[in-house]
């Protein structure tokens, strides 16, 4: 019984340990500014807000190859296919709501919304 | 309807002796477990329990041929740091059939990242089969700077639009249909109009009894469409398949066995040599999946299909790498 009592206790103690260090192992996935993190074939954020100017850098974390890609047939940008941990980056000068996509995995979308530099 | 449910209506969909044939019924050269189907007539593969292969040598008047699929040479992440190893395994599988294959069916994704040196190594491994290939690209073959134009200028010659043909062979009729070009945000893949057009075409000269074999990456039916396994404009040619009394549709791309029979269509989608990918919706994403290294040749294969002359039975047996 007693050991059973310590068990539980070892368990209380060690799980708050290992879930501080989970998300310790997901540093990557850390929000850093204008910047589109790929994971899971997401894009996150999906949604970015930015004014015009701005550099927003897409970074792939996948096992697999995504592309970046205007959605409209503008094309104003265009990333060729993106390696694990390859990145791309583009300026949005004018501002507007840019629809993209990645070419492989279609059902992966994402927006960039510039606004009026202040 | 989740996938268990789903797998469960098609076994359960089928009559009592279709039923009989759908289980495992061999080993393969005493190496790893075959699952196997009859579409068409089961009743002598069914009744065979020497195993798949034993239909293959039924007689001089059978023809086989085999599918590879989703080598995706260039990938060298932890779900399979050696695809060239494994993709030369089920090269030396296609080898040590009993029954030298007709031809082999390429269903996509040769290359990882299109470049040059992985088409170029593709096939100088896909050189050692002991059969001519016929190949359609996969969307991880249109990654060159031309969107598909290395696939093309290579495997291209004497096809329309981006890589589509048919031709005949032992009285079947085949059809390469291409479903990796023009991808829109939001939407499955799609044939477009103009391949549905040709295809209309080339199916008004077939008549009803020959036997038809399609084939293409992308599932031409929706198999999970959270994660784009599916044709958009799929139907309309399925549409144009149901007249036939025997279709058989073969695809790659979800790099899994799944099989779906409506009507007189089989539609079956082989294993890849390169990676797993988990089941529709059974992970946060379409992967890769890892397995445990010792594992992950029972997850690679490829797919054997038995056409008997005279009769409309087509045979089709997956094999893993184990």
């Amino acid at each position: 019984m007693k050991w059973i009592a310590l068990l539980i206790i070892f368990t209380c103690i060690s799980a708050p340990v290992f879930a501080a260090d989970a998300p310790a192992g997901k540093m990557m996935t850390k929000i850093v500014p204008n910047q589109i993190t790929i994971s899971e074939y997401m894009f996150a954020p999906k949604v970015l807000n930015i004014p015009a100017g701005t550099k927003v850098t897409w970074i792939n974390h996948d096992e697999v190859p995504h592309t970046i890609v205007d959605s409209s047939s503008s094309k104003i940008f265009r990333s060729s296919a993106l390696d694990t941990n390859d990145s791309y980056s583009f300026t949005f000068t004018k501002p507007g709501t840019y629809h993209y996509f990645c070419t492989l995995h279609p059902q992966m979308v994402g927006t960039v919304n510039v606004a009026v530099a202040k | 309807m989740d996938f268990e449910d789903f797998k469960h209506s098609v076994s359960s969909g089928l009559p009592m002796n279709r039923r009989s044939a759908l289980k495992c019924v061999a080993t393969w050269a005493g190496t790893g477990v075959v699952w196997a189907l009859v579409g068409g007539v089961p009743k002598a593969f069914a009744a065979n329990a020497a195993g798949a292969m034993a239909a293959a040598e039924a007689g001089a008047s059978a023809f086989s041929f085999v599918q590879i699929s989703d080598s995706h040479v260039g990938f060298n992440k932890a779900a399979n740091p050696e695809p060239l190893k494994t993709l030369q395994l089920a090269i030396d599988r296609v080898n040590a059939l009993p029954a030298k294959p007709s031809f082999i069916l390429h269903t996509g994704d040769i290359t990882h990242l299109s470049k040059v040196e992985e088409f170029d190594t593709a096939a100088q491994v896909l050189k050692g089969l002991p059969a001519p290939v016929h190949y359609v690209p996969g969307e991880h073959d249109t990654l060159d700077e031309g969107g598909g134009k290395l696939f093309l200028e290579r495997y291209g010659k004497g096809t329309l639009g981006n890589g589509w043909y048919s031709f005949d062979d032992h009285g079947v009729h085949f059809v390469a249909l291409v479903n990796v070009f023009n991808l829109e945000a939001g939407h499955e893949a799609k044939l477009g109009a103009d391949q549905l057009k040709w295809l209309a075409d080339d199916l008004s000269a077939v008549s009803s009894s020959t036997p038809l074999v399609v084939f293409t990456h992308i599932p031409l039916w929706t198999v999970y469409e959270p994660w784009g396994w599916g044709t958009e404009d799929g139907e309309q040619a399925i549409a144009m398949f149901r007249r036939f009394g025997s279709v058989t549709v073969l695809h790659g791309h979800i790099h899994q066995v799944i099989q779906k029979i409506e009507g007189n269509i089989t539609f079956h989608t082989a294993r890849g040599t390169a990676y797993p990918q988990p089941e529709p919706g059974k992970a946060p994403s379409p992967g890769p999946m890892l397995v445990p290294p010792d594992q992950l040749r029972s997850y690679l294969g490829l797919t054997s299909v038995t056409t008997v002359q005279g009769g409309h039975t087509l045979a089709l047996t997956d094999a893993t790498l184990v």
